[in-house]
């Protein structure tokens, strides 16, 4: 009896580790990866915007102080330029700000809550496009009239504009102490309310072709209910569309938040987004902190830039015709 | 006397083409209808197949999605097994809808490529809730799968890895699944290959024998209805035009239409046949000829067939819609 | 085919798409000529590489596909190494092509008489009037009437059927010697497809014109062809006169194909069947490419790749040397 384990352990072992080593090999050779590694450019926008995203989410961890804390700062430290400059400090390597910040920290929550923001309400409008396209692309008639006339609706306001308007009849209902804590979510709401409607025009149009198709044909001949339809026959083949939509939508969401807190109506300065804090670099820059502007500046032009990068390259892979 | 399984009584559908409401008013047009079956009746006993035949537009797929309730009909009644399918109710409906599924024809489309073949041929089983666990359920799919000529093992891939007539047979075997009856085949053979399409047709006629099934089965190709069906309808615009046992219709066809039809396949007995074709093509079902549909082709009409139009006749054997036969 | 003039020939023709897993055998060393104003037939199951063969001789090939060795030669010069400039002046004048879809095949922003005259004028030396009436004379040719007002319409007011004529004409406009015709009946409904396909049959012959007729229906080939090359998975498997490849085939696949044809008025039990499907390009077979699937097969077939050898009847790429009618 031990004979036979100690015989068959090794082979055992030995089968496991091939099959490791195909399941490597097949993805290593899969269509993805291969014109994944065949992309210079989208592997150095992947690497950045890992580099970006582990920094940020892992602010905690990687930012030496807490800007949030006031205990953490000291006006004595303020307006220290970076570390590399005359008269730079060890302790602040991209500098301070006027209040005495570390900008490297800083830059860390604010790619945090830039990020938060944007992956919130591409979400939201993410789903809340698909559900309404789906719907209007598989019933078809007035239902599909009335929300792509709302769609189209949507479509002509401004998200920049639609976000002032929230924005100013927000500070009109809540008192004036809460408006830092609601305004993350007159954010979340503008961008998803003036962000869905591509969603839902994607969808609807995918939906449209592949209800014509007879596999759905078939399930209805079954009897499928009509939500199984939408949901387990045709979501799954109309989800790469959005997939690429959603990630091109990412670095647009965090760009508008940007522009938002950039106006003022973003983000507070006790919760800085990469926005506000250019907002409030940008009060500086003419008296000689550039830092405080540029890193900020510098940081989101990147993240979007990859961001776009690797959504190119999801819609060329997930595109039969580019192949 | 054989009992019938279907039976449709003057069935009629109507589609609405009419441009947009917003223009449509502007412009003070009426609403436009498209007449796609205008009164078909027909019955098919147990047991046997019955095909409809006719060129493209002749509304033959139209019946197999109005006999399958994927459309509705605007007027007259299709009875399966005793129950009127129009005027039933939803729950009802979905206990009868046990009795008949249907096999398209692209079979590209109509396996969702996105599910494992389990899914797909599983999914009728769920719905219904004919299987008591999941080992019964994955017992039966391999069931299917060997009954169709399939291994069970193919059950854990997707569509994309068969070629077509393996996809068609997975299509078959997920009609099968509900145990059905009665099979409405909407062309499911046009779009294999002639030495697959052998196999796919081998295959239902043995499931025929095997389970007692009744086909309506919808085709262009003559040369595969003759061989597949008992009896033949001829379809002209909407309308039936014959309907007679297979031989008959083929060996002697009595209306003029057929005649052209039967003129016009390509034979291979007789190799580069002069032909003298019959002119003119299938018009528009949008706006169909008055009386017979077919007089502006037909050879032998007269004056009474541009404005009477003639009804489907009992000559014993067969029935035809002509004024002249 | 010995008493009459050869105008082109396809010598050994290998073509490659290159896949970044190893480069695909598309096509494998096809050879078979065409004579003077006959109508040669190409047929086989999709796949088996034969509108592939068409673009081949047209010189419209994908980027992703090369040509690795044979060679095609037209009226003694060979025409698969031209450069794009001279190939294009072949293509509209000396060979031209009739596709499936009469729907796509047409400009639907041109008026049909702006599409005859353009292709005339670019290839003959006549002038717009000349050309205008070459293009209704065509036209009337291929049956449609009042020619000279319909010429004036857009593509989208004429049936599918006319449709197709109008691409007959667009393509025979220019006289050329030969014609590539890839499935030129498939979308047309059976009444349609015979008008068409005696409309083609009496033009070329009228015009002398050579044909290639690519199609998988063999009905369509014993209507119209004088002789036929049967296509398995990128191979020509026989070739020969009409007539013997549809009574007495000697291929184990063509008698498969034959026998799996449901004829009218022969009621059997069960069709003939050839098991199995054609395989894919990626994962051939050794030896015969058909031997997975014949019913006939012997030592040395999965090893040895048959060529074509020209028996009593038809050019047979088979290993055995007894005929099939004798096996049986």
């Amino acid at each position: 009896m031990n004979d036979l384990i100690a015989t068959q352990e090794p082979s055992l072992k030995r089968r496991w580790g091939a099959k490791m080593t195909d399941i490597v090999s097949s993805v290593w050779d899969s269509d993805i990866v291969y014109s994944l590694r065949n992309s210079k450019v989208t592997i150095v926008s992947f690497i950045v915007m890992a580099v970006i995203l582990i920094l940020g989410l892992g602010a905690d961890l990687f930012a030496p102080t807490n800007p949030f804390d006031p205990t953490s700062f000291s006006l004595f430290d303020s307006e220290i330029p970076p570390v590399w400059t005359d008269s730079g400090d060890s302790r602040f390597i991209l500098g301070t700000d006027i209040q005495g910040r570390d900008v490297y920290s800083l830059l860390l929550y604010g790619v945090r809550i830039s990020l938060m923001v944007g992956f919130v309400s591409v979400l939201l409008s993410l789903v809340l496009g698909v559900v309404l396209g789906l719907i209007s692309g598989y019933f078809g008639g007035k239902v599909d009239a009335l929300i792509m006339r709302i769609a189209d609706a949507m479509l002509s306001f401004p998200t920049i504009m639609f976000a002032l308007l929230v924005s100013g009849v927000a500070r009109g209902i809540f008192p004036k102490e809460m408006h830092g804590d609601i305004s993350v979510y007159v954010i979340i709401f503008s961008i998803t309310a003036t962000g869905w409607m591509q969603y839902a025009r994607t969808v609807r149009g995918a939906a449209l072709l592949e209800s014509g198709k007879e596999y759905v044909q078939a399930a209805r001949v079954m009897g499928s209910s009509s939500a199984r339809i939408m949901f387990k026959h045709i979501l799954p083949n109309t989800i790469s569309p959005v997939l690429v939509i959603g990630t091109l939508h990412i670095a647009l969401a965090v760009l508008t938040e940007a522009t938002l807190s950039f106006l003022g109506v973003g983000m507070p300065p006790n919760q800085p987004s990469l926005g506000t804090l250019i907002n409030e670099g940008n009060q500086y820059l003419f008296s000689g902190q550039w830092w405080v502007v540029l890193f900020p500046a510098m940081v989101l032009v990147v993240l979007a830039l990859c961001v776009n990068l690797v959504g190119d390259w999801i819609r060329d892979v997930l595109n039969p015709k580019l192949r | 006397m054989v009992e019938s399984v279907v039976s449709v009584e003057n069935l009629q559908i109507k589609f609405d083409v009419s441009v947009p409401l917003l223009s449509r008013l502007l412009k003070r047009k009426p609403k436009t209808y498209v007449h796609a079956v205008r009164g078909v009746d027909f019955s098919i006993k147990k047991g046997e197949t019955f095909s409809l035949v006719g060129e493209s537009g002749c509304g033959k797929s139209t019946v197999a999605k109005l006999l399958s309730g994927l459309h509705k009909p605007s007027d007259g009644s299709v009875v399966f097994k005793g129950h009127d399918l129009v005027s039933l109710s939803r729950s009802k409906l979905k206990e009868v809808r046990r009795g008949f599924q249907m096999i398209f024809q692209d079979p590209y489309a109509s396996l969702n490529p996105r599910w494992k073949v389990a899914d797909i041929i599983g999914e009728p089983i769920d719905l219904f809730g004919l299987a008591d666990s999941k080992q019964h359920k994955q017992a039966m799919v391999i069931e299917l799968l060997h009954q169709v000529g399939l291994s069970g093992e193919d059950r854990l891939k997707y569509p994309h890895e068969f070629s077509g007539g393996q996809r068609q047979r997975i299509s078959i075997a997920r009609a099968l699944a509900s145990k059905p009856e009665f099979l409405i085949c909407d062309e499911p053979t046009s779009a294999l290959d002639v030495s697959v399409q052998a196999q796919v047709l081998n295959i239902m006629s043995e499931l025929q024998e095997k389970l007692g099934l009744t086909y309506l089965f919808i085709s262009h190709d003559m040369s595969v209805v003759s061989h597949f069906s008992d009896r033949v309808g001829i379809m002209y615009l909407g309308r039936l035009v014959e309907v007679g046992e297979v031989a008959d219709i083929f060996n002697s066809p009595k209306h003029p239409y057929t005649k052209m039809l039967m003129e016009a396949i390509p034979s291979m007995d007789e190799i580069n046949k002069e032909r003298t074709p019959v002119s003119g093509e299938v018009p528009s079902p949008l706006n169909p000829p008055s009386g017979c549909a077919f007089h502006p082709r037909c050879p032998n009409a007269t004056h009474a067939c541009a404005s009477e139009s003639p009804v489907l006749r009992d000559l014993g054997e067969r029935s035809v819609a002509c004024l002249n036969v | 085919m010995d008493d009459k003039q050869v105008i082109l020939s396809v010598k050994g023709l290998c073509l490659e798409f290159s896949h970044r897993k190893g480069a695909i055998k598309a096509l494998r060393d096809i050879s078979f000529d065409m004579c003077q104003g006959e109508i040669l037939g190409v047929v086989g199951e999709s796949g088996a590489g034969k509108s592939l063969t068409g673009s081949a001789i047209m010189g419209l090939l994908d980027d992703s596909a090369a040509i690795t060795a044979g060679e095609i030669v037209y009226q003694g010069q060979r025409i698969d190494n031209l450069d794009d400039a001279s190939r294009q002046a072949l293509r509209g004048k000396e060979i031209s092509a009739i596709f499936q879809d009469p729907l796509t095949s047409l400009n639907p922003v041109l008026t049909i008489e702006e599409q005859l005259t353009e292709t005339i004028l670019t290839h003959l030396p006549l002038s717009q009037s000349e050309a205008l009436e070459k293009a209704i004379a065509l036209l009337e040719e291929v049956g449609i009437a009042q020619a000279a007002e319909r010429i004036k319409q857009y593509p989208h007011q004429f049936s599918g059927g006319m449709r197709q004529r109008i691409v007959i004409a667009l393509a025979l406009c220019v006289d050329p010697f030969i014609v590539i015709a890839d499935e030129p009946t498939t979308a047309l409904d059976v009444s349609v497809q015979s008008q068409v396909l005696q409309l083609l049959k009496r033009l070329c012959k009228q015009h002398g014109t050579t044909v290639m007729l690519v199609t998988h229906d063999m009905g369509v080939i014993a209507e119209v062809c004088d002789r036929v090359a049967v296509m398995y998975a990128g191979e020509v498997v026989e070739i020969g006169k009409v007539h013997d490849i549809v009574k007495h085939p000697q291929h184990p696949y063509t008698v498969g194909l034959m026998d799996s044809i449901p004829r009218i008025g022969v009621r059997k039990k069960r069709l003939s069947q050839i098991s199995g499907s054609m395989p894919r390009l990626t994962e051939l077979p050794c030896g015969c490419k058909f031997h997975p699937r014949c019913q006939f097969k012997q030592f040395g077939c999965d090893t040895t790749t048959p060529c074509l050898k020209q028996t009593t009847t038809t050019a047979v790429a088979c290993l055995r040397d007894i005929s099939i009618e004798e096996h049986i």
